[in-house]
């Protein structure tokens, strides 16, 4: 699994071993009551070589790239980032997280552009 | 004065009350929005992934365009917007070896430097043209508004960008406040709406719409202001079936600031486009 960590470690370009667990981006995450696991809890499986529990997790998914994390992580993380590179992971092996025939075409109409644009750019290969 | 300016896709369709309403208003300040010829989507959202180049580009051909109409700078109204063109400044100052690589992939565009600076709309009215100046030509008082201030996360985050102080901003607070409009203090001025989420996770935005107007009703607040096309419409537009959910919710109009600016210079009507909002504010800002 040495492979996949440095993989994700190149792609953030964050030092996953500064963290140390505060929690601190868990407590201020205004999405966290959704995700599976804890922001800090990514972080620490992939600390700990669990790549695999990392990358199945809901959390980089409802994860919206607020920065909220990455504004107040005392060890200058940026979460935001990490989080991005595991979604990377999954996309680049040319895997939908979204369905996009799946979405109403009363939402696409409604939709403004940038809520589209913004979705399939994360959550689309 | 004259500014160079980028509308990006989403003022020209599902927020064109924001656009109206902010070239109505700056025309009131004497400042005449000139916008750009050519221009593309910026991306939306800055790529964060560090080998991911290509989607870099997008908005770096937005600021070239600026360049080549002799500009050396350009105003946004829209967040996303905003925050994309300034970090794409950012990447472009920090790493001389990628933003090299980026110009010699587009070597039809003329060379870019990370070199034209990026306004966003609120920072530009309180640095240029002064709160104190706006208050002087106030026309109507709009005394029974009582605002909820949102900022959302792009203008603030991350805090090399930010117009203001990420955890505690005041500039709409300040603005109104100037205008002579009375705002409550939200605590979750600065928190996320779920953004793109809305696209494929609809109850989730709903139910944080819930949180969000409940809490501002809760801290007096009879409208909600954004400066983000996104925010607008999940805090406003989501509100529609939350009756049904919630019996006791309380729905509450979510404006553009630059709507309740014109409205205090006394901008037309049919400038600022209270027809397009979900829920009409009319009767609040005009009275019954």
């Amino acid at each position: 699994m040495q492979g996949l960590i440095e993989k994700i470690s190149d792609l953030c370009e964050q030092n996953l071993y500064a963290c140390y667990q505060c929690g601190k981006c868990s407590g201020g995450c205004p999405s966290v009551r959704q995700m599976d696991i804890l922001p800090n809890e990514v972080i620490r499986l992939l600390q700990t070589r669990k790549v695999d529990d990392a990358l199945n997790c809901s959390t980089i998914w409802i994860c919206a790239t607020c920065f909220t994390c990455t504004v107040r992580c005392p060890r200058g993380i940026d979460l935001a980032r990490v989080m991005e590179s595991l979604r990377q992971i999954h996309l680049r092996k040319n895997v939908d997280h979204v369905k996009i025939r799946e979405i109403s075409e009363e939402q696409i109409t409604k939709l403004p552009q940038i809520a589209l644009v913004a979705n399939f750019r994360k959550q689309t290969a | 004065m004259k500014i160079p300016y980028y509308p990006g896709c989403t003022l020209k369709t599902t927020a064109k009350n924001f656009e109206s309403s902010a070239i109505a208003a700056l025309r009131a300040l004497d400042v005449e929005l000139v916008e750009l010829k050519r221009w593309n989507c910026c991306g939306t959202v800055y790529s964060l992934a560090s080998d991911d180049l290509i989607h870099k580009l997008a908005p770096i051909r937005n600021l070239i365009r600026v360049k080549e109409e002799g500009g050396a700078r350009v105003l946004t109204l829209c967040s996303m917007c905003y925050n994309t063109l300034r970090q794409a400044n950012m990447f472009f100052e920090k790493d001389k070896e990628a933003s090299e690589k980026m110009n010699q992939f587009m070597d039809r565009e003329v060379d870019y430097e990370g070199d034209v600076e990026v306004l966003h709309i609120l920072k530009f009215l309180k640095d240029e043209i002064g709160f104190d100046n706006i208050s002087k030509k106030v026309k109507n008082t709009l005394g029974e508004l009582k605002i909820a201030p949102y900022y959302g996360c792009l203008l603030l985050r991350p805090s090399e960008i930010a117009i203001d102080n990420p955890e505690n901003p005041s500039l709409l607070e300040d603005l109104f406040h100037s205008l002579g409009i009375y705002t409550v203090d939200f605590p979750y001025k600065n928190e996320c709406c779920g953004a793109y989420q809305t696209v494929n996770q609809i109850d989730l935005i709903a139910d944080r719409t819930h949180t969000m107007i409940s809490l501002a009703r809760g801290c007096g607040a009879n409208i909600m202001v954004t400066s983000c096309p996104l925010c607008q419409f999940n805090l406003e537009t989501r509100q529609e079936n939350l009756k049904e959910k919630y019996a006791d919710f309380v729905e509450m109009p979510v404006l553009y600031f630059t709507q309740i600016l014109g409205a205090a210079l006394g901008v037309s009507k049919k400038d600022l486009r209270f027809d397009l909002n979900h829920f009409n504010p009319g009767a609040l800002i005009y009275g019954k």
